[in-house]
């Protein structure tokens, strides 16, 4: 936990000011603001249709915003391709992982980014550093790192996937509905993996429709609502009835005692 | 001679006449060899292969016979196979496993097998190539044209122009495919219909084709590819270096894991395959010194065969250990991963259809080596059939991302064994046809029903 300190005064990792895109007469992110602070876990939650998923392909680089701005550590960025996020070091990990079902897992998680070694792969040294990063991360159930994908549950994919973001150093992981199509078990094994990852230092933004998952690993939460963001804050300023209302309503009477940023960007 | 029934037909029974004494030695295990020379490049390719799970021998045999349980059978059913229709035929007729016999099945399978090899590249990239038969017949056209003494060019120049012609082609439909996003289907649908009418024009364009036929000048390397044997010292040698260099290759790599704390085969496994590789070459080498001559001694390992070996041994590294290699794999089983990955899946593609068409022209030059000839009446439709069918049968898969080069070699060798078997014991071309195609169902059959089992999804 080496960003304790500038926790609460150095600038978010990346934040967004009035973030508009809208596709013909849909208006799916309708100026949102969001910071998205170093090293904590930031829970977007919303209901369908709240535009989760168009601002997270806006900060991908899938598509420019139509208005608005994006920092990234304080500094405006523009972000036109997935190449300029990626180079910021954004990794965005959808639901469907796109992992290919024929590689191994080493395969996988270098695609794109193989290591020659007089020309050819270079398989050892491949294999030293897949094994080095699952291990830190705590990956205990894959028994060997050379099986193919096609013969890993969902839990072990998302593992990879997230392996995959931790070896292209990434600093802010985005993660899309990541424990959607899981079971219990494997739901606590992406959860533990996601808190380890804050814990070495990446920054993860999750989008869960669980609430439960979400007061389990979220540091932040911001609720998303017809393409702006009706409230953001501490996670233990929230309880899930009055996520909900924020989500449904976009308004809560019933915020707990002591909050703070309470209905503060409402409307 | 050089005319050669007009190199109409692929007929089996072509120089099947070569009786020769009966040899012991079961074809199979020359394609046990070229199985384990498949290995030193396989380690790293599709799936995790048994020994990167395990250390001991027992691990060892454990991770290969849940393998097999998990559907991840490999090479197994179409060795099975192979065994089952070489004893069927060798009943039937007992000149089936005379080295003439052997020789000539093999000879008949290098076409097979090279066009097979080309095709795989498209089928691991989850697509298809049509035009690969009358690619190789192009190709093989263009080269004994200028091969002629009409234009009585050097034969390096003659093959390289040959094989350009074919890579030209294969860029060209790949451009197709890639930039105007059309189906491989469709674009190879449409050379293999309008190449058969190239064919024709090229025969009516060139000078030096006498009755709608080329035919081969019987001295020239091109002839020997296949009419010219490797003396027995010279294959003996070959054998050798080849069996040290693998053996000098897998021990290297499998000590250097175990040094870096990887796991690696058991130094008993490396050995055994070691020894069964060098017993087959050993084998294949004795059952090719055998004289299979009629009236004249005639001996020895045609070249054909392991300049095909070399061939599929260089695929299979280029497709196993590097990036464009690894992609084609990639792309096969998600073109969108592979997208994300910034893999320039477009530029890949495309590389794929060139080096199908690449490969298919050394087939055709095989093809006019063995008949010494190339005429108009060339068949492309139906030997484009035979090389998917050489793939799909030796383990490659049509739905992409699986197979490999050595895939083409075993379903090239088992659809040999059909056509040469069948024609062996005098069955008819619609008996010979039927029981090639309930071959095939059969190949793919098993591989749909094991492969299900192996995957999670």
């Amino acid at each position: 936990m080496t960003t304790e300190g500038s926790e609460p005064d150095g600038p978010p990792l990346i934040e967004l000011r009035g973030v508009k895109k809208s596709f013909g007469a849909v208006q799916a992110v309708n100026g949102v603001d969001l910071k998205v602070l170093k090293g904590k876990v930031t829970a977007l939650v919303g209901d369908n249709g709240a535009g989760k998923s168009s601002l997270i392909k806006t900060i991908s680089g899938l598509w420019e915003q139509d208005a608005g701005e994006i920092l990234w550590e304080g500094k405006p960025v523009r972000l036109r391709s997935p190449k300029d996020s990626e180079a910021l070091g954004i990794t965005t990990i959808y639901q469907d992982l796109a992992l290919c079902d024929n590689l191994d897992i080493v395969q996988n998680m270098f695609l794109g980014h193989e290591v020659l070694r007089h020309l050819t792969l270079d398989e050892a040294s491949m294999e030293i550093t897949a094994k080095r990063i699952l291990a830190e991360l705590e990956v205990t159930t894959v028994r060997s790192v050379r099986q193919p994908v096609a013969s890993l549950s969902g839990g072990q994919r998302q593992s990879v996937a997230v392996a995959k973001a931790v070896m292209a150093q990434a600093k802010l992981v985005i993660m899309d509905e990541p424990t959607a199509a899981l079971g219990v078990s494997q739901t606590a094994q992406v959860l533990a993996l996601v808190k380890r990852l804050a814990s070495n230092g990446v920054t993860v933004l999750m989008i869960s429709h669980n609430l439960i998952d979400v007061f389990e690993v979220a540091d932040q939460i911001a609720i998303l609502r017809l393409g702006r963001i009706v409230t953001e804050g501490p996670i233990d300023t929230f309880d899930s009835s009055v996520v909900v209302d924020y989500m449904t309503t976009g308004r809560s009477e019933r915020a707990l005692a002591g909050d703070t940023s309470g209905n503060g960007s409402a409307q | 001679m050089t005319i050669d029934q007009g190199g109409t037909t692929d007929g089996p029974s072509a120089g099947a006449g070569t009786a020769a004494a009966p040899s012991a030695a079961p074809p199979l295990d020359d394609h046990e060899a070229l199985h384990d020379e498949e290995t030193p490049a396989d380690i790293a390719l599709v799936s995790a292969a048994p020994d990167v799970l395990a250390d001991s021998l027992g691990e060892y045999l454990k991770a290969w016979a849940k393998r097999i349980r998990n559907g991840e059978s490999g090479a197994l059913p179409i060795v099975l196979g192979l065994v089952v229709i070489i004893i069927i035929f060798q009943v039937q007729q007992s000149k089936f496993l005379s080295a003439g016999n052997i020789v000539n099945l093999l000879v008949q399978a290098a076409f097979f097998v090279t066009l097979g090899v080309g095709e795989t590249f498209a089928l691991i990239l989850s697509e298809i190539d049509l035009s690969v038969g009358f690619v190789a017949g192009i190709g093989a056209t263009i080269t004994l044209a200028l091969l002629s003494p009409s234009y009585g060019w050097p034969w390096w120049a003659a093959v390289i122009v040959g094989l350009l012609a074919c890579a030209f082609i294969g860029a060209f439909q790949g451009l197709l495919i890639t930039r105007l996003h059309l189906p491989s289907f469709v674009v190879t649908l449409a050379s293999l219909l309008g190449l058969g009418g190239v064919l024709i024009f090229l025969f009516d364009s060139f000078k030096g084709t006498v009755g709608g036929v080329i035919s081969l000048p019987t001295s020239g390397p091109l002839y020997n590819l296949v009419n010219g044997n490797m003396s027995a010292a010279a294959s003996w040698i070959v054998l050798v270096v080849a069996v040290g260099l693998y053996a000098l290759v897998t021990i290297t790599r499998n000590t250097r894991r175990r040094a870096q704390g990887l796991s690696a085969p058991p130094l008993s496994i490396t050995l055994a395959t070691i020894a069964v590789a060098g017993v087959a070459g050993a084998l294949l080498v004795i059952v090719c010194n055998v004289n299979r001559g009629n009236l004249v001694p005639l001996k020895g390992v045609p070249w054909v065969i392991p300049l095909v070996l070399l061939l599929v041994v260089l695929w299979t590294l280029f497709l196993g250990k590097t990036r464009t290699g690894r992609y084609m794999y990639a792309i096969g089983a998600s073109p969108e991963a592979a997208r994300r990955a910034g893999i320039r899946v477009q530029w890949i593609r495309t590389v794929a259809f060139t080096l199908s068409a690449f490969t298919a022209g050394l087939g055709g030059l095989v093809f006019a080596s063995r008949l010494g000839s190339i005429s108009v009446g060339y068949d492309g439709s139906t030997y484009v059939l035979y090389a998917i069918a050489a793939a799909v049968i030796g383990g490659a898969s049509l739905f992409g991302g699986y197979g490999k080069p050595v895939h083409a070699l075993l379903g090239g060798v088992l659809i040999a064994a059909v056509v040469n078997g069948l024609a062996l014991i005098g069955v008819s071309t619609a008996g010979e046809e039927i029981a090639t195609s309930l071959v095939l169902l059969a190949a793919v059959t098993v591989d749909s029903i094991v492969r299900r089992r192996g995957s999670t999804t």
